[in-house]
């Protein structure tokens, strides 16, 4: 896909305007998302290098602002690629500067999650932030930053090298901000259990103001492939879209760009799809009309015989490994994953992955706990207004002999290029046809899936319960029986004994 | 008394061998146990009570739902058992908590009372045989003589005008033998304020009789000495009870038993008669009424069918009264001619009746 380009406004106009869309909404949901985003960014720095994330999370407390809000320092480390040095102020330093801008599975996806956090300290506490980081070569590189709000650059206090004796790779990020962390804590807690839950392979720590120690420690050092960039799925593809992709292609007929432009079109099926909409193989696609290109969007769409996309594009985490996460996390007495196929929806291709957990140390609550999550970050707020939600509550359960009431945890993963967010705030899914057809389907699959186990395990009672009737029973038999027939010498029941549990591993 | 008893051993002992030598051979043991559903009850016109019919249940410890009351009759065996050669005598409620000590939870005491009516049944002996009595509650009074069997009291007599309350027909008492007696019948009366009435009147002097307390639907243990005054000591028995179709059915019961005591002989006195308060006493006597409710008259048109109410034509004439005078009345509404009444008119004019 075509790079894009950047736009350049005012950072602070941004900002300001878009205070929601980042989630620094009041001092409770900007504490919350300041640690979120740099713990994204750990994250996926890390995943880069395919090493399994250590991050290190510490908030400190530096001063009383009002009642509600404090200043405290946030301290954020990791063990990712690290930043190239003249990368390092830009960076931290100016917003709507980041990588990722590229069609394939990405945490966040403006690219300024990070930055508007920096940000939102240096408005709330004019105060520098600090970035240390090395990509593991000799040096380590030290900077102290400021940002220019007005022309949305960075101003550079301080710069130091040093030198890498270790071979230390990473980036350690800390400044100040207004915050209310009572309020914030619950979330904060959940995101790092639910983010240890859904990152099996990381080591989370968190330390709070308070100097509690809250550690996560990853379950394995399996990690799942990481995502490649792909071309555009026919079906997903519209007519702006089509419209670049004829500007930019050196193609001079349709065979050819159909299989050079688009993801899992070969010879074969552009062949066929050409016959299928008639259009001539040679013709040349810069010289379509505008109808034409119209029409070929919708043909496209139509062509049943396009194959789904790969899922190489995507990075699920994997039925092993969101197992290792659910159990790692939860403590449950059975654990069920399945990953479906993969789908599109507008051309998107996306993955669920559903797991259900029971028993164990999963609490009664009268419901289902549910677990969201996207691209492998925890979907925290709005859980009423997601499309698991709606599904999991017109699911006829007692089809399954589920009830609310029992212990159980949904946990429902969406990876996508484009996770179908329904708001700017992207705290849930929103309710496509294509995406609710495939979360229903595979809850069905887990669902029957727990049947199976509860039925099993129902089975299972019934039948030591039953072996426990026979045990307690059969020797009082003998026991009275010869009392009163007055023999000296009690009956063999051990046979008896032995042929009915003989007869209940028939039963199983 | 002793031979009974020496057979009541033997056959529970004969139980567990059964249970016993299947289990040493390597089966699960099973009991046949004659079926008492209600299928299998008919009445028995010859014997004029009910008796169990040819089908039977199969009781066997390889089933899971029979492993726990097989194990409480075999259980209930052994302590009848236990009870019978030491002596001893319980109650239905003892039972009920006796199993406790042996791990033997009864559900309830309804569970447990069960598992001594299958024992009934198997051995074809009530309980009282192996020395399960009820609550004690029913009384005798006149001049019979009769002599203790039980340990302690062996050879010893009673003459049972000794005590103005009556004696208790207990434990003691049912086993005892009947040594001599003057009376020539036996009266039996539902409530207990006649009963002592009659023994303040004299009417064991009077009339020659035997007074046998029933304190409502006689137990067991007391038809069973009803029926033995009237076969061991050839007394004819009249009964005594309020004027409404549950009086009539307590009577009816000493006659010709009940349904679930069907798979048991020998508690009936089929030459028994009910001598009142018949519906025609009412009618006749002008005694005081109260109206019959919805649940008297369900019972009549019950009663109206049973069997043993089809015997004489005594008992279809009186139902048919009750229906068409709607009114019952109570052994005490005699007094409304005097205390004394009932014992100067009324009961010589109904003996002479029902002779």
């Amino acid at each position: 896909m075509a790079q894009a380009t950047f736009e350049e406004i005012s950072a602070s106009d941004f900002f300001y305007r878009n205070r929601d869309i980042a989630g620094f909404t009041n001092p409770s949901r900007a504490i919350f998302a300041a640690i979120r985003e740099l713990v994204e960014n750990s994250l996926d720095a890390a995943e880069s290098l395919r090493i399994p994330p250590d991050v290190y999370v510490r908030l400190s407390f530096e001063g009383e602002v009002s009642k509600e809000t404090q200043i405290f320092r946030l301290r954020v480390e990791d063990n990712g690629s690290g930043i190239q040095p003249r990368h390092i102020p830009s960076a931290f330093g100016q917003v709507l500067f980041g990588s990722k801008y590229k069609l394939k599975q990405q945490r966040g996806t403006f690219g300024l999650g990070g930055k508007m956090a920096i940000l939102y300290g240096q408005i709330t506490t004019h105060q520098p932030a600090y970035v240390i980081s090395s990509t593991g070569m000799a040096k380590i590189y030290f900077f102290r930053l400021m940002m220019d709000i007005q022309k949305n650059r960075p101003i550079i206090l301080d710069r130091k090298v040093l030198i890498n004796k270790e071979q230390w790779h990473g980036t350690i990020v800390e400044f100040c901000l207004e915050g209310d962390y009572l309020r914030a804590m619950p979330k904060i807690l959940d995101y790092f259990k639910q983010t240890a839950m859904v990152n099996p392979y990381a080591n989370l720590t968190f330390v709070d103001p308070k100097g509690r120690l809250y550690k996560f420690i990853r379950g394995t050092n399996e990690m799942p492939e990481p995502p490649k960039e792909t071309l555009p799925h026919p079906y997903g593809v519209d007519v702006e879209l089509l419209q670049r992709l004829i500007q930019i292609t050196s193609y001079k007929n349709m065979l050819e760009f159909l299989k050079s432009h688009f993801h899992r079109v070969g010879e074969i099926t552009a062949q066929k799809f050409l016959e299928y909409s008639d259009i001539s193989p040679s013709r040349n696609p810069k010289k379509l009309s505008h109808e034409e290109i119209v029409r070929l969007m919708h043909m496209l769409k139509k062509f049943k015989e396009f194959l789904p996309p790969d899922a190489g594009c995507l990075s699920p985490l994997g039925e092993d490994l969101l197992k290792a996460g659910i159990v790692k996390e939860l403590k449950p007495e059975y654990v069920v994953v399945h990953q479906r196929k993969p789908a599109t929806y507008a051309g998107h291709p996306f993955i669920v992955e559903i797991g259900i957990a029971y028993g164990g140390e999963i609490p009664k609550k009268g419901s289902f706990m549910i677990y969201r999550f996207a691209n492998r970050i925890p979907l925290l707020y709005d859980e009423a207004s997601d499309v698991s939600f709606k599904v999991i509550n017109s699911m006829n359960w007692r089809r399954y002999k589920v009830s609310p009431d029992m212990p159980i945890a949904i946990v429902v993963h969406i990876c996508s290029t484009k996770v179908p967010y329904k708001t700017v705030g992207k705290e849930f899914i929103a309710d496509r046809p294509e995406v609710r057809r495939e979360i229903a389907n595979e809850m069905r699959e887990v669902a029957r899936q727990l049947q199976h186990f509860l039925t099993r395990r129902e089975h299972v009672d019934r039948e030591k319960k039953r072996l426990g009737v026979f045990s307690k029973y059969l020797p009082k038999i003998a026991q009275f029986s010869t009392q009163l027939s007055e023999r000296k010498r009690l009956p063999d029941i051990e046979k008896l004994l032995k042929s009915v549990k003989k007869f209940g591993a028939e039963e199983i | 008394m002793i031979e009974k008893r020496n057979e009541i051993l033997g056959s529970l002992r004969d139980l567990g061998t059964r249970v016993y030598d299947q289990l040493d051979s390597g089966y699960f043991p099973s009991i046949t146990i004659p079926s008492r559903s209600t299928e299998n009850i008919n009445y028995d016109p010859h014997l004029r009570q009910f008796v169990l019919g040819d089908k039977s249940v199969r009781r066997s410890a390889r089933n899971i739902r029979h492993v726990k009351p097989f194990t409480q009759l075999v259980w209930a065996a052994t302590f009848s058992h236990e009870l019978t050669s030491q002596r001893k005598t319980s109650t239905l409620r003892d039972v009920y908590y006796s199993a406790q000590a042996y791990e033997m939870t009864f559900k309830d005491q309804q569970e447990s009372n069960n598992i001594v009516t299958d024992l009934e049944t198997v051995l074809g002996f009530s309980r009282e045989d192996f020395n399960i009595f009820p609550e004690e509650r029913s009384a005798v009074f006149g001049d019979l003589t009769i002599e203790y069997t039980v340990p302690g009291y062996e050879g010893r007599t009673l003459n049972l005008t000794s005590h103005p309350d009556g004696v208790l027909i207990g434990p003691a008492l049912t086993s005892a033998e009947f040594a001599e007696t003057s009376a020539d019948k036996v009266i039996a009366i539902e409530k207990g304020g006649l009963f002592t009435r009659f023994i303040e009147e004299n009417v064991h002097k009077k009339f020659n009789a035997l007074l046998v307390l029933t304190a409502g639907q006689a137990p067991r243990a007391t038809r069973h000495f009803i029926r033995r005054l009237n076969n061991e000591m050839n007394l004819p028995v009249y009964i005594f009870t309020d004027g409404d179709p549950w009086g009539m059915h307590i009577a009816m019961v000493i006659i010709s038993g009940s349904a679930n005591a069907a798979h048991l002989r020998e508690l009936n006195t089929p030459d028994a008669k009910w001598s009142g308060v018949w519906a025609t006493d009412i009618v006749n006597y002008k005694l005081p009424t109260d109206p019959l409710d919805d649940v008297d008259i369900k019972r009549l048109y019950e009663l109206q069918k049973d069997p043993r109410y089809k015997e004489d034509p005594l008992w279809q004439k009186e139902i048919k009264t009750f229906l068409k005078i709607k009114k019952k009345a109570e052994q005490e509404a005699f007094s409304r001619y005097g205390l004394t009444y009932i014992v100067d008119k009324y009961l010589p004019a109904k003996l002479e009746e029902t002779k």
